[in-house]
C-alpha cells in the first residue's frame, strides 16, 4: 500500500523524520519497502501562486492568449498562454524568469508572437505531478499569491510503500497507519471530525440482506442533483496520485479518497440505472454480469453480488457492474458503504481473476463499525466537490453475523513464558490500550477485548505479539537453547549423503542443481514408457511434467554445456525422481511422517531420492603424456563401484545386461542389491544422443540412495598365517558368456581356501576362434589351518576348471 | 727413491688418470699390482737382493705399492660418482609440468551452503530431514493454518497437480510431519527443494530451503533469538548486526524477520539491499498453537520456534553472486568456481 507522509502527519506527527518515522513502523511490522518524493520536481524553484486577473486572446495568434496575472505584492505580469483553462478568476502557478521548472530548466524572458511573455503558467508535467500537458494547474481558489507553489502543493512530501502483511487489512488506510504510529510514539490520533451530513431529501433505497453470512451490514444513500459538470480539486486528485490512484470524476475519487483515508471501500452507482431496492444475495446459476472494465463473466453461485430488483448490478466487495456505473451526465447516486465477511469473500476475487482495491480490503478485513462513518465522510466531500442533496441512510445490519467483540485472557506468566522475559505490567495494559483495546486487570494477568478492526487478535499469542511488537524485538535479549535432546551422532552403519557427493566431486565430477520439473519432449525421449507426472499450471511448457530419472535434468545441462564448447563433461546431482505407483492407494492426507530411508509416497505418488550422473568426452582431463580416449562403461563402473564399496560390502551389487528404450542395448546394465533392482548404469542410445546432437557417446547411471546410505558395522575374521598360492588359468568361452557368470561358477564350484578370484585379462582374436573369447582369471588360495601343498591346490584348480566346462562350455586354453 | 722407481711410480699414476672407465682402473691396476704386475715382479725379487740392501729397497716397493693403490681407489671412486652424476643429470625432469590422472570437480554451491547450516544445526543437537516434495493440501497448508482461500496462499504460487497434490511451497510441511510421528522435545532441519510459479530476475520457480522446528518444554522468543543470532554470525563468519522486526505467517505466533546489515555495502545503502542498508534473511516465529493442536501436541506444556529460509540467497550474498539464475543454469566455468573446500 502507497500513501503519502503529509497526509499522515495531518493524522499524527510524531515530530521525526522520515527515515526514522519509516524505521518505526518497520520494527512494529509495517514493512517499509521504499520511501520516494511525491512530486518528480527536483529542480522546481521560484515558482509562485499567481491569480489570474485578465485573459484576451493573443492579438497575433488564434490559440493563444494574454494573461495578466497577480503574483502577490502588488505586481501585474504579462503572460502568453496556450492553455484553454487559462481564464480569469482562477490561481495558477507562475514561474517568472529565473524560476526553474520540475526538471531544472530555467524560465526567461520571451517575446512570442510579437508579445513579451514575462515568465509562463505551469501544467502538472512542468511542475513534476503528473503527464498532463494540455491545461495549466488549477490551484486551490484560497492559494495566497506570491506563495511558493512547493509550499502550497507540498512537493517535499514523501510516498510511503509499505508491504503490509495479510493478517493486517486494519492498516491499509492512512487512519490505519497513523493509529499504529499514534500507538508506538504514544501520541493522540487526530482525524477529519466526524460530520454528519443531515438529510436533504426524502429519497431512499430499501436494503435487502439476504446472504447475512456474506454481507451483515449495508450502508447505503441517496444524492441527488450533483453538478456534472464539477471537477475534482487539486487538493484531493493529488493525494490520490500520490496514493497511486487515477482520478477520474468526482463521485468516484470521492469514494476512493475515503477508502484510502478510512479503509472502507466504497461503490458509487448511478441512481437512474438502477431498478427497485438493493438486494445482497447470491447469484443464480447462469447470471451474467458485465463489470466496469468491460468484461462479461458468467456468475457462479456461491457469489454474493448486490443486485436490483431485476439483475446483478455489482460483485459485492469485488467490482461494480458497468451498466450502473457512474459518467460524466450522472446527476443522482446511490452511495454504498457496506461490510463483506472476509472469510466469505475468500477465493471470489482469484476466481474471477481480480484483486482490486476493494477486494484486498474486504478479503483482509474492514473494520464493520465504521461503514456510516465513511458514507458520511464521502458525503461531506461530494457536496462540497459537486453539490447535490443527500438523502437519509440506510444502514441494514444483521448483527448475528457482524463480528463479534470477544474478550481474551492474558497471563504475566505466559508473556513471559513464550518470551523467555518479563514485561512491566503496566507497559503490557498501556500497550494494548494504545492499540485500542479494552484491557481490565484479573488474577495474574488481564482481560482485554480488541476492537472489532482487528481480525488477527483472536488469542492469546495474538496479544503477546501486540505487547512484544511495540515494547520492540530489540527488548527481547538473545538466549541460547540450553541441552542436547539427541545425545551423539548418526550410526555407524549409515553412509551420509555429503560422503557419497565427495566420492564424485574426487572423481572429477561436477554437482549440479536441475529443476525437478522437466521438458515434456525431453521426459519421453529419456523415459518413453513411462507417463510422466503432469503439473496442471507449468511456469512454462518447458517445465511441465515432474521427471521420472534425474536424467532428464543431466542432459540438458549435459546439451548446454555441449554447446558451449565444453568437451569433458561430468555431472551429478541428488534429489527425488517421481512417478505414479498404482499400487498406492494412501489418501490425500492420510500418510503420517516421512520415510526416513530416502523413499516418500504421498497419495500414488513414490518420491525416491536418488544419486545420478552423466558423462561425456575424454575419459582423463586433457594432460600430456597419456593417450586420450572416450569414457566408457567401465569408467563409469568404476565410479559407481566406488559409490557402492562406500557400504563395506560391495559384494552385496550385482550388474546384469537389461534393456531400456534410452539406452544402448549392448551396452546397459541393472544395478541390484542382492538381487532387487536399485539402479541403472549404460550408454545412452545412439538414436537419442544423435536426437540431442550430442558429439560423443554419453554414458549416464542413477542408483537409489537408500542401499548406498546402508553400510555394514565391520566384523573381525583372523587372517591366516600361512602363505597364499596363486594359480592363473585361461579359459575360452562363447562370447556370450559373461564374466560375471564365470566367476559366480568359480566361487561355485571352488573350496573354502579359496580367498579370491580376478578377471585379469580378456583376448578376442588369433588363435581363439571367431565368436569366442579367451578369458584369464587368476586363483587364490589359502588356508588358515595350514600350508596348502601344489598337489592339492592342482586338484582345486582342476575341479574348478572341470566345472566351468561342464556349466559354460569353457576350455582350457592350452 | 731411485729414479727408476719414480718413474715407474709416474708412469702408473698417468696410467690411472687417463683410465676413463673402472674397467681400465682395474687393468693398471692388474699391470702394476696384480699377480702379474711390475711391481709385484720388483717385490719378489727383493729376495735377490743383499740383506743389506733389501730393508730400504722393500720399503721403496710397499710405499710404491700403497700409493699406487690409494691411487687406483680415488680413481675408481671419482668414476662412479661422475657415472651417478652422468645418470642424475639424464635423469632430470620439468618439475613445472602438471601432474597427471584424474582432476577433483566440486560441490554446488547451494550445496556448500546447505552442508554448512546442517553442520551448524548438528552441532546444536538437530536432527536432519527431508521429506516430499508433492505433498497434499493438508501438510502444506491445513495443518498450518492456512485454510483454502486464505489471503496468505497469495504469498505462495502453487503448482499443482489435477489431483489436488501440489508441489511444497515450503519446508514446513516437515514441521507437521515431523510433529505427527515424534513427540517432542524436537530439534529438527529440514532441508530441501521447494516450488513456487514465480519466474524473474530474483525468483526462479525452485529453489532450496531450511526449516528449523524446535519444541520442547521451555522454548522462548528469547531462544529463538539467541539460535538465530548465534546462526547468521556463523554464516557469515563475522559479528553481524541483526534485525528481528514483527511480520506474519500464519503458523506463528509472535512471527519474526530476520534481517542482517548489508554484507555487501555495510549499512550505507546499495543495489543489493535496496538501499535499505537490511538484507532479509529468514523469517522465523513460535509456532502457533493452532498448529500444535492440529498434531496433538498440548501448546500449554509445549512451546516451539520455527525458522525458515533460502539457501539460494545465502550463498548469493556470502559468494558474492548477482544473478540467481546462474544456479540453475549449471554452466561448468560458473560451477568450477565454487570447486575446493570441505
Amino acid at each position: 500500500m502507497k500513501f503519502n507522509e503529509d497526509w499522515l502527519r495531518e493524522w499524527v506527527d510524531p515530530g521525526v523524520e522520515s527515515g526514522v518515522l519509516a524505521e518505526q513502523l518497520t520494527r512494529a511490522g509495517l514493512e517499509v519497502d521504499a520511501v520516494e518524493p511525491a512530486a518528480s520536481s527536483p529542480g522546481l524553484s521560484g515558482v509562485v501562486v499567481a491569480e489570474v486577473l485578465e485573459s484576451r486572446p493573443h492579438p497575433n495568434a488564434d490559440r493563444l492568449k494574454l494573461c495578466v496575472v497577480d503574483p502577490g505584492g502588488g505586481d501585474r505580469v504579462e503572460v502568453v498562454c496556450g492553455a484553454p483553462n487559462a481564464r480569469a478568476g482562477i490561481r495558477a502557478a507562475l514561474a517568472r524568469p529565473g524560476a526553474r521548472v520540475a526538471d531544472g530548466v530555467k524560465v526567461r524572458r520571451a517575446k512570442i508572437r510579437g508579445t513579451a511573455s514575462e515568465g509562463m503558467l505551469l501544467s502538472m508535467r512542468e511542475l513534476g505531478i503528473g503527464d498532463d500537458h494540455d491545461g495549466i494547474v488549477e490551484l486551490e481558489p484560497d492559494a495566497p499569491p506570491g506563495a511558493d507553489v512547493r509550499a502550497v502543493l507540498g512537493l517535499d512530501d514523501s510516498v510511503f510503500a509499505l508491504s503490509v502483511t495479510p493478517d493486517r487489512g486494519d492498516c491499509l488506510s492512512v487512519a490505519g497507519v497513523a493509529r499504529e504510529v499514534g500507538a508506538i510514539n504514544r501520541l493522540p490520533v487526530r482525524g477529519p471530525s466526524p460530520d454528519p451530513v443531515p438529510p436533504a431529501i426524502e429519497d431512499r433505497l430499501t436494503v435487502a440482506l439476504e446472504a447475512p453470512e456474506g454481507c451483515a451490514r449495508y450502508a447505503g444513500r441517496v444524492v441527488r442533483g450533483i453538478d456534472p459538470a464539477a471537477r475534482t480539486p487539486l487538493r484531493i486528485t493529488e493525494r490520490l496520485r500520490r496514493c497511486g490512484v487515477r482520478a477520474v470524476s468526482p463521485v468516484v475519487d470521492v469514494t476512493n479518497y475515503v477508502m484510502l483515508e478510512l479503509g472502507q471501500p466504497l461503490h458509487a452507482f448511478d441512481l437512474r440505472r438502477l431498478e427497485g431496492g438493493i438486494r445482497v444475495r447470491r447469484a443464480c446459476a447462469g447470471e451474467r454480469l458485465t463489470l466496469l472494465d468491460e468484461r462479461e463473466v458468467e456468475l457462479r453461485p456461491s457469489t454474493l453480488v448486490i443486485a436490483d430488483h431485476r439483475r446483478p448490478v455489482a460483485l459485492a466487495g469485488i467490482m461494480g457492474g458497468l451498466d450502473t456505473a457512474v459518467s460524466g451526465a450522472t446527476r443522482d447516486v446511490f452511495l454504498e458503504s457496506a461490510w463483506f465477511d472476509p472469510s466469505d469473500l475468500m477465493g471470489e476475487p482469484r476466481f474471477y481473476k481480480l484483486d482490486t482495491d476493494a477486494s484486498h480490503r474486504f478479503e483482509r478485513g474492514v473494520d464493520p463499525e465504521i461503514q456510516k462513518a465513511a458514507i458520511e465522510r464521502a458525503t461531506r466531500l461530494l457536496i462540497d466537490v459537486a453539490g447535490g442533496r443527500p438523502g437519509p441512510i440506510t444502514d441494514e445490519r444483521a448483527p448475528s453475523h457482524l463480528p463479534g467483540r470477544s474478550t481474551i485472557r492474558l497471563r504475566a506468566k505466559r508473556i513471559e513464558r513464550l518470551l523467555g522475559m518479563a514485561l512491566p505490567a503496566d507497559e503490557v495494559a498501556g500497550g494494548l490500550e494504545r492499540l485500542g483495546m479494552e484491557v481490565a486487570e484479573t488474577e495474574g494477568g488481564w482481560s482485554v477485548t480488541p476492537p472489532a478492526r482487528r481480525f488477527d487478535v483472536a488469542i492469546e499469542e495474538d496479544l503477546i505479539e501486540e505487547v512484544v511488537r511495540l515494547a520492540g524485538y530489540d527488548r527481547v535479549p538473545p538466549v541460547e537453547i540450553e541441552g542436547t535432546v539427541r545425545p551423539g551422532g548418526d550410526p555407524e552403519t549409515g553412509v551420509p549423503v555429503s560422503r557419497l557427493r565427495r566420492v564424485l566431486v574426487d572423481r572429477g565430477y561436477q554437482e549440479a542443481v536441475t529443476y525437478s520439473f522437466v521438458d515434456p519432449a525431453m521426459q519421453s525421449r529419456l523415459d518413453p514408457e513411462v507417463a510422466p507426472i503432469r503439473l496442471a499450471n507449468p511456469i512454462s511448457t518447458e517445465l511441465a511434467v515432474m521427471r521420472s530419472h534425474l536424467w532428464m535434468g543431466l542432459c540438458g545441462a549435459l546439451v548446454r554445456n555441449a554447446k558451449r564448447q565444453e568437451r569433458r563433461v561430468r555431472l551429478f546431482e541428488t534429489g527425488l525422481r517421481f512417478r505414479r505407483d498404482p499400487k498406492l492407494e494412501a489418501r490425500i492426507g492420510d500418510v503420517e511422517g516421512w520415510g526416513d530411508r530416502g523413499r516418500d509416497q504421498v497419495a500414488d505418488v513414490d518420491q525416491e531420492r536418488c544419486i545420478a550422473a552423466i558423462a561425456m568426452g575424454p575419459a582423463d582431463p586433457e594432460q600430456w603424456g597419456s593417450a586420450a580416449r572416450d569414457v566408457d562403461f567401465f569408467d563409469l563402473k568404476s565410479d559407481v563401484e566406488a559409490l557402492l564399496g562406500l557400504t563395506g560390502e560391495p559384494d552385496r551389487f550385482s550388474f546384469a545386461p537389461f534393456v531400456h528404450p534410452a539406452l544402448h542395448p549392448a551396452q546397459t546394465a541393472e544395478i541390484r542389491d542382492g538381487g532387487e533392482p536399485v539402479g541403472l548404469i549404460g550408454a545412452l542410445h545412439p538414436n537419442v544422443r544423435g536426437e540431442l546432437g550430442l558429439p560423443s557417446p554419453v554414458f549416464v547411471f542413477e542408483i537409489a540412495l537408500a542401499p548406498l546410505t546402508a553400510a555394514r558395522l565391520p566384523g573381525y575374521v583372523p587372517v591366516s598365517r600361512y602363505p597364499s598360492v596363486r594359480r592363473d588359468v585361461a579359459v575360452i568361452v562363447e562370447d556370450g558368456v559373461a564374466a560375471g557368470r564365470i566367476l559366480d561358477e568359480v566361487r561355485r564350484g571352488a573350496p573354502a581356501t579359496l580367498s579370491d578370484a580376478v578377471v585379469f585379462d580378456l583376448y578376442r582374436g588369433e588363435g581363439i576362434g571367431a565368436g569366442r573369447k579367451s578369458v584369464a582369471i587368476g586363483l587364490t588360495f589359502r588356508s588358515e589351518s595350514r600350508t596348502l601343498d601344489d598337489m592339492e591346490v592342482d586338484g582345486f584348480v582342476e575341479a574348478i576348471v572341470a566345472g566351468l566346462e561342464a556349466e559354460v562350455g569353457a576350455e582350457l586354453r592350452g | 727413491m731411485p729414479t727408476e722407481i719414480e718413474d715407474l711410480k709416474a708412469q702408473a699414476l698417468a696410467a690411472l688418470a687417463a683410465a676413463a672407465t673402472r674397467e681400465e682402473v682395474e687393468r693398471v691396476r692388474a699391470r702394476f699390482l696384480g699377480r702379474q704386475g711390475v711391481v709385484t715382479g720388483r717385490l719378489r725379487g727383493l729376495g735377490t737382493l743383499s740383506p743389506e740392501e733389501r730393508p730400504a729397497a722393500g720399503q721403496t716397493l710397499n710405499e710404491l705399492k700403497n700409493a699406487l693403490q690409494e691411487a687406483a681407489r680415488s680413481r675408481r671412486e671419482a668414476l662412479s660418482r661422475a657415472a651417478v652424476d652422468a645418470e642424475l643429470r639424464s635423469d632430470r625432469i620439468d618439475v613445472t609440468l602438471p601432474g597427471r590422472g584424474p582432476r577433483a570437480g566440486g560441490l554446488h554451491p547451494v550445496t556448500r551452503t546447505l552442508e554448512r547450516i546442517e553442520t551448524f544445526f548438528r552441532h546444536l543437537g538437530f536432527e536432519i530431514v527431508e521429506g516430499p516434495e508433492i505433498e497434499d493440501d493438508f501438510h502444506n497448508f491445513e495443518a498450518l493454518n492456512i485454510p483454502a482461500h486464505h489471503p496468505a496462499r497469495a504469498m505462495h504460487d502453487t503448482f499443482y497437480f489435477d489431483d489436488g497434490l501440489l508441489l511444497r511451497t515450503h519446508t514446513s510441511n516437515m514441521q507437521v510431519r515431523v510433529m505427527e510421528v515424534q513427540p517432542p522435545p524436537l530439534r529438527v532441519i529440514a532441508i530441501g527443494r521447494v516450488y513456487r510459479c514465480d519466474s524473474d530476475l530474483t525468483h526462479t520457480p525452485m529453489f532450496q530451503q531450511i526449516e528449523g522446528l524446535v519444541v520442547d518444554e521451555r522454548a522462548s522468543f528469547a531462544n529463538l533469538k539467541g539460535t538465530l543470532a548465534a546462526f547468521c554470525r556463523h554464516i557469515f563468519e563475522t559479528d553481524l548486526e541483526i534485525r528481528f522486526r514483527p511480520s506474519y505467517f500464519p503458523f506463528t505466533e509472535p512471527s519474526a524477520e530476520v534481517d542482517i546489515r548489508c554484507v555487501i555495502c555495510g549499512g550505507t545503502g546499495c543495489r543489493v539491499c535496496g538501499r535499505t542498508g537490511w538484507l532479509e534473511i529468514l523469517g522465523s516465529g513460535m509456532v502457533h498453537p493452532n498448529v500444535l493442536a492440529n498434531v496433538g501436541i498440548d501448546s500449554e506444556r509445549y512451546t516451539g520456534f520455527a525458522f525458515g529460509m533460502g539457501a539460494e540467497r545465502i550463498t548469493m550474498l556470502r559468494y558474492g553472486v548477482d544473478d540467481l539464475r546462474l544456479f540453475m543454469d549449471n554452466d561448468l566455468p560458473f560451477l568450477r568456481q565454487f570447486a575446493g573446500g570441505g
